[in-house]
């Protein structure tokens, strides 16, 4: 009985192990075409990533909670405008539920490419953020070329040397 | 040693932080200033540096009973180093603390370590203390002590709003731990209505295990509940439980508001006796309030105020911050010795209360 | 027997550690990031009430615990 009672134990504590180190394997690499979505935007219209066909797409994954996020803003403010006119764009995607938070920062940093909401976090899943903040650089042809993940001081210039190559293809 | 940021992956934000401190209860009166300033020196090296001081002016139970009321002063400063290397937080510190009649020299180094997609920190930190004992008005009274600590500690989320955190730590000290102030008493073998003082007897080791869980949670609504235990027993017979529930209430945009209750449980070392049936009556003895069966009981109230939300220049953040916390002790076998004109052993036991206030602002920049 | 079960669930639990997938995701720690989560976020406040406690009670050690996992950042 006691012998039972240990196997139920232990086959409890690898299930438990189990359920929580589920692994799971995403499509969202290097080199794969990226997802496409349609996400609110803060201006109210609906945009979709697809209807950036042929333009170099910068995906910020970000939150107002976030640091790191909240320092990289300005900085990814001046890449877009100093890139736009040669078919580059910045699609800063907000990650928060509670959209009055993002809002609020927004008023105080403006910035001056588009931000869109997954509140739902649909987008965050099929992209595989696994850090925040994330960015994702996709290519003409709609393919991811790079991923990065966080930010610390100085990745603008990694951001800028990564925009620059790609506009050039 | 402290880590207090519950992102371990990152270094702590500078700041400084002037605290003003004070403690009055039982005819003691502590009170005093403690400085911080931290600084980051690059993207992995943090500093920080606090200078603490305590002005203690004491007609405590155990003073005016055999002594005369005295002031004095202690002064504390720590300085310690943090290293960030991917997720790995290194610390290393040192801190002396140095009173007219005790000396402490503290070394700590500690890692943490964050993992499984940051959401588990596992930390451990060792320290190891030596401190030089004397008595005021005995020159030739000089003891020593060493103090080793060994602590796990790992935190963990577990869901969108709860964060959990589970600590160990065990404490070894050798040497001269009794306090020379301190005495014990025994029935007067000549005259049983009567009692006589004499030297307190301590064992020179003394081994200590803790265990703590804490929790957090937050609510549906912005606040936030937390609930800890610890649990406590040495080698000297003393067992304790602490438990800790507390509200944390953003109550506006600028205004936190926490309340808190701790309430902590004891029981008496095995060689403490209120009062012994005759002169050294076992091998160790001792009389020491703190050592003796007693509970305590806190109430605490707090108030954060952010009086810069987001500024420009060199100060980003600033608080004023406020809290009061009232403990009641209530001792179940230390005696009132004010009280005369009864027999030995039938005073009445002694309680006392106490009210801690902390004032401070904190600047972040 | 026991100690094979131990094993490999051991085993089990160290392979999982290579490609574990964090069941609170980066971008659902909105709320574990509120300042209001923070387990003392003053320290010399948490370190002067520590002192108070432990000068004038027997029991010592696993105080606040600091350092945690919410990789807010």
């Amino acid at each position: 009985m006691k012998k039972m009672t240990h196997h139920f134990t232990y086959s409890l504590f690898i299930g438990f192990l189990t359920a929580i180190f589920t692994l799971s394997v995403h499509a969202v690499t290097v080199d794969k075409p990226a997802p496409d979505f349609t996400l609110k935007s803060l201006s109210g219209k609906n945009l979709k990533l697809s209807e950036h066909a042929g333009d170099v797409v910068m995906l910020n994954f970000w939150a107002s909670w976030c640091g790191p996020c909240r320092k990289e803003m300005p900085l990814m403010n001046d890449l877009y405008n100093k890139y736009e006119k040669l078919g580059f764009v910045i699609l800063g995607v907000n990650v928060e539920q509670e959209l009055q938070l993002a809002k609020s920062f927004l008023s105080d940093t403006p910035v001056d490419f588009p931000i869109l909401f997954d509140s739902s976090n649909k987008v965050s899943k099929a992209y595989d953020v696994i850090a925040m903040p994330t960015t994702v650089m996709i290519d003409r042809n709609g393919k991811i070329r790079y991923i990065h993940k966080g930010y610390k001081a100085g990745d603008e210039k990694k951001y800028k040397k990564m925009v620059k190559k790609l506009i050039r293809e | 040693m402290s880590l207090s940021s519950i992102h371990a992956a990152v270094l702590p934000e500078d700041r400084a932080d002037i605290l003003y401190h004070s403690y009055d209860g039982g005819g003691a009166e502590i009170s005093g200033p403690s400085y911080l300033v931290r600084k980051k020196f690059s993207e992995s090296v943090s500093a920080s540096v606090n200078h603490y001081v305590d002005s203690v002016s004491s007609a405590s139970i155990d003073v005016i009973t055999r002594a005369s009321p005295y002031t004095e002063e202690r002064t504390e400063n720590s300085l310690s180093v943090d290293y960030l290397h991917e997720k790995t937080l290194i610390s290393v510190g040192i801190t002396e603390s140095i009173e007219n009649d005790f000396d402490a020299t503290t070394f700590s180094f500690g890692i943490s370590q964050d993992m499984f997609g940051d959401l588990t920190t596992i930390g451990m930190s060792f320290a190891l203390g030596d401190n030089i004992i004397g008595e005021t008005g005995n020159d030739t009274f000089s003891e020593e002590a060493t103090v080793r600590s060994y602590r796990f500690s790992l935190s963990q989320v577990m869901t969108k709003d709860l964060i959990m955190a589970f600590t160990l730590e065990t404490i070894t000290d050798e040497g001269f731990l009794n306090n020379p102030y301190r005495a014990i008493r025994y029935i007067d073998p000549l005259d049983p209505l009567n009692y006589i003082y004499d030297d307190e007897v301590y064992p020179n080791t003394r081994t200590s295990h803790a265990a703590a869980i804490r929790g957090k949670y937050y609510l549906p609504f912005r606040a936030a509940l937390h609930g800890g235990f610890r649990v406590f027993s040495d080698d000297w017979g003393i067992e304790a439980q602490t438990y800790e529930i507390g509200y944390t209430w953003p109550y506006s945009e600028a205004l936190t508001l926490e309340f808190n209750f701790r309430f902590y449980d004891q029981t008496k070392a095995d060689f403490y006796s209120d009062l012994f049936p005759f002169p050294d009556a076992q091998n160790f003895l001792a009389r020491d309030k703190e050592m003796s069966t007693f509970t305590s009981n806190t109430l605490g109230l707090g108030a954060h105020y952010k009086f810069i939300k987001n500024g420009s220049g060199f100060i980003k953040r600033g608080s004023v911050n406020f809290s009061w916390d009232y403990i009641q002790f209530d001792y179940e076998d230390f005696r009132d010795l004010t009280v005369a004109g009864v027999p030995p052993g039938q005073e009445p036991l002694y309680e006392q209360d106490a009210n801690v206030i902390r004032a401070f602002v904190s600047i972040w920049f | 027997m026991k100690n094979i079960i131990l094993f490999s669930s051991l085993i089990m639990f160290l392979q999982g550690c290579s490609s574990i997938e964090p069941w609170v995701k980066p971008y659902e720690r909105a709320h574990l990031a509120d300042p209001i989560m923070e387990f003392g976020r003053d320290p010399i406040s948490e370190n002067y009430i520590h002192h108070v406690y432990d000068s004038r009670e027997s029991a010592r050690g696993a105080g606040i615990a600091t350092g945690g996992g919410c990789g807010c950042n």
